[in-house]
């Protein structure tokens, strides 16, 4: 049974028909990645995983439970975090704060603070700014403490919406490395992103999306060498 | 650079300049005026401003709410000053019905605490009851609409309070134990007076320290941020809106008491001026800051208090006192000229990366 099994799902906004039709499955210990140009419906995707959006038509199931009754802040209990479009972080709060945040649901203290010490050691930016507001980090870190809040919640599944978005290379890369470290870790990912090249080159398997729909699904290494997704996604001719 | 700078003034902002450079003209030279003729000595400048201390505190504890459901719901709640009412109004009864029966007498303290509490309970309840009836159906309405639907509140709460109870007044009966002065040093203070002062400072840093440390504060403010992340996050954005009507109300609640023991009276309209005077507080502070709602607060009271025989006084205007709300709310349009988003409140344009 795959750990997270979206079939067939349709969402709008009003009358707008964002997703026509997705189905998707991550399997435990993957890294599964979505990617698709400006409007494709990536965010709509992960909004209705999450049930910020609820699908009019279809199942989203985790671990093999039906997620439609659940309300969004009933899902971080269930299993699954997210690293939301924009980073979403809390700019007015501490970094500490933020991070306490991402353990909201979370009552075991002492495992908690394993936890923080687990990304202190992963992401030790963060630690150096702990007492620092939020919104004074620079883009790369407010992307790190995004992460870091994720994690905080101890999830088994961590959805991450565009964490290249906005940042130079050299960041991009780092942000990377963290991902798969945290993939090596025994964390399942299904991982939202407009850069295909570096999405591809760090997944197992990768779908293709466009204007709502699924338009590829392969291994990465095989959407890396093929034709369209190289023409429309990775600049080649 | 000279051009620039004449394209960018414009007539509105030199008629603004204007307005605000008589006010300070006013301010100072009345000042300078009133301390030069010398009709008043420290001592009552002293006792003016520890009135304008004990008023800034009630003002504090009512602007609390106005400034917390500002920052979740970035809404003001104009009904709060009927919130503010529904305390110490209800707890009049109980007060009278403990006075018959010799109880407040004989126990005045337990008695306090007992209308203390009652007034706490009912503002706090009416509160939550009032977000959950009539705002949170438009939670996802456009801004205007729960404003309206705030101020239809206000009223149809005064007229529900003047409909069962009446529109007489009901006096609180005495408290033995608060009439009369302590004298610090040389100073003679009315008890009441630095009850309600050191009451309110207290709660305000229970309210400052619950915002800031505990888990539910941080949540609330997670929540005033960010609604769609707070609740990705777990937290449960409904109560913690719920929990924020409460304690805004159980703060306005007890600042009714305090108030009582002030001006021992209530009667259906008693929200209104006090009310507004608390949002203008959390306005002057910087609205959805809550140290700012307490420097707003001071700040009023002290400018209610001391302003009219400070700045006019001087300047032969009789019975100055009459034109304090009018002297208030004159320096609260003078600083919001210097500074629109209030004392501590941020810049609007915040940069976010
Ligand atoms: N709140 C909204 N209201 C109306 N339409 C929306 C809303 N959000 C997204 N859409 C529309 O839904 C479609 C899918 O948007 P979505 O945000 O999922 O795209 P995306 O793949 O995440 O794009 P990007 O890579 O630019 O983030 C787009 O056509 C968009 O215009
Ligand atoms: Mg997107």
């Amino acid at each position: 049974m795959p750990m997270l099994e979206v079939e067939n799902i349709h969402s709008y906004y009003g009358n707008i028909h964002a997703l026509k039709g997705v189905s998707l499955t991550v399997e435990k210990g993957e890294i599964v990645t979505l990617i698709g140009g400006n409007g494709a419906g990536k965010t709509t995707t992960l909004r209705s995983i999450s049930g910020i959006l609820k699908p009019l038509e279809g199942t989203v199931r985790f671990e093999g439970e039906d997620l439609a009754p659940f309300k969004p802040h009933k899902l971080v209990a269930k299993g699954i975090s997210m690293v939301p479009e924009g980073r979403g972080i809390f700019s007015r709060l501490t970094v500490a704060e933020n991070l306490d945040m991402g353990a909201y649901v979370r009552s075991d203290k002492a495992e908690i603070k394993v936890d923080l010490e687990r990304v202190f050691t992963l992401l030790p930016r963060l630690k150096e700014r702990r007492s620092q507001v939020a919104g004074t980090l620079s883009g790369g870190e407010q992307q790190m403490l995004a992460t870091g809040r994720a994690l905080m919640a101890r999830p088994r599944l961590l959805l991450m919406d565009e964490p290249s978005m906005g940042l130079a290379p050299v960041l991009v890369e780092s942000i990377f490395e963290k991902i798969v470290e945290i993939n090596q870790e025994g964390m399942t990912i299904l991982l939202v992103e407009q850069n295909a090249l570096m999405a591809l080159s760090i997944a197992h398997r990768g779908y293709v999306m466009q204007t709502g729909e699924i338009v590829l699904h392969d291994k990465a290494s095989n959407l890396q060498t093929n034709k369209m997704v190289q023409k429309a996604y990775l600049g080649m001719e | 650079m000279l051009r620039t700078w004449r394209q960018r003034i414009t007539i509105a902002d030199v008629v603004v300049w204007i307005i605000g450079l008589s006010i300070a003209f006013v301010v100072v030279y009345g000042s300078i005026k009133t301390i030069e003729v010398g009709k008043y000595n420290t001592r009552v400048w002293i006792d003016l401003t520890i009135t304008g201390l004990a008023l800034g505190g009630v003002y504090a504890l009512i602007a609390l709410g106005y400034t917390i459901v500002y920052g979740v719901l970035k809404m003001i709640n104009f009904a709060h000053s009927e919130i503010f009412m529904s305390g110490p109004f209800t707890a009049v009864f109980l007060a009278l019905a403990l006075y018959k029966n010799g109880f407040w007498n004989s126990h005045p303290y337990i008695s306090l605490l007992l209308v203390t509490l009652l007034a706490v309970t009912v503002s706090s309840t009416l509160a939550v009851l009032l977000e959950r009836i009539a705002y949170r159906p438009l939670r996802t309405a456009p801004r205007l609409v729960p404003l309206i639907t705030a101020i239809g509140a206000s009223f149809f709460l005064q007229y529900a309070f003047r409909g069962f109870f009446g529109s007489g007044l009901q006096a609180y009966p005495e408290l033995g134990f608060l009439k009369g002065t302590w004298t610090f040093g040389s100073i003679p203070v009315y008890k009441t007076q630095v009850v309600v002062i050191i009451s309110a400072l207290i709660m305000m840093l229970i309210l400052y320290g619950f915002v800031q440390l505990t888990k539910m504060g941080k949540a609330m403010r997670a929540v005033s941020e960010d609604k769609e992340v707070a609740g990705l996050m777990g937290i449960d954005v409904d109560r913690i809106i719920m929990l924020t009507f409460a304690l805004g109300g159980a703060s306005a609640g007890l600042g009714g008491i305090l108030y009582i023991l002030l001006f021992p009276v209530v009667h259906f309209f008693m929200g209104f001026i006090p009310g507004l005077k608390a949002f203008t507080a959390a306005v002057l502070g910087g609205i959805g800051n809550v140290p700012g709602a307490f420097l707003g607060a001071m700040i009023l009271g002290i400018l209610e208090a001391v302003g009219p025989s400070l700045f006019l006084d001087g300047m032969g205007i009789a019975a100055p006192y009459q034109l304090k709300d009018a002297i208030a709310f004159i320096i609260l349009v003078f600083i919001l000229i210097i500074r629109p988003s209030g004392i501590l409140g941020e810049r609007i344009t915040q940069t976010k990366a």
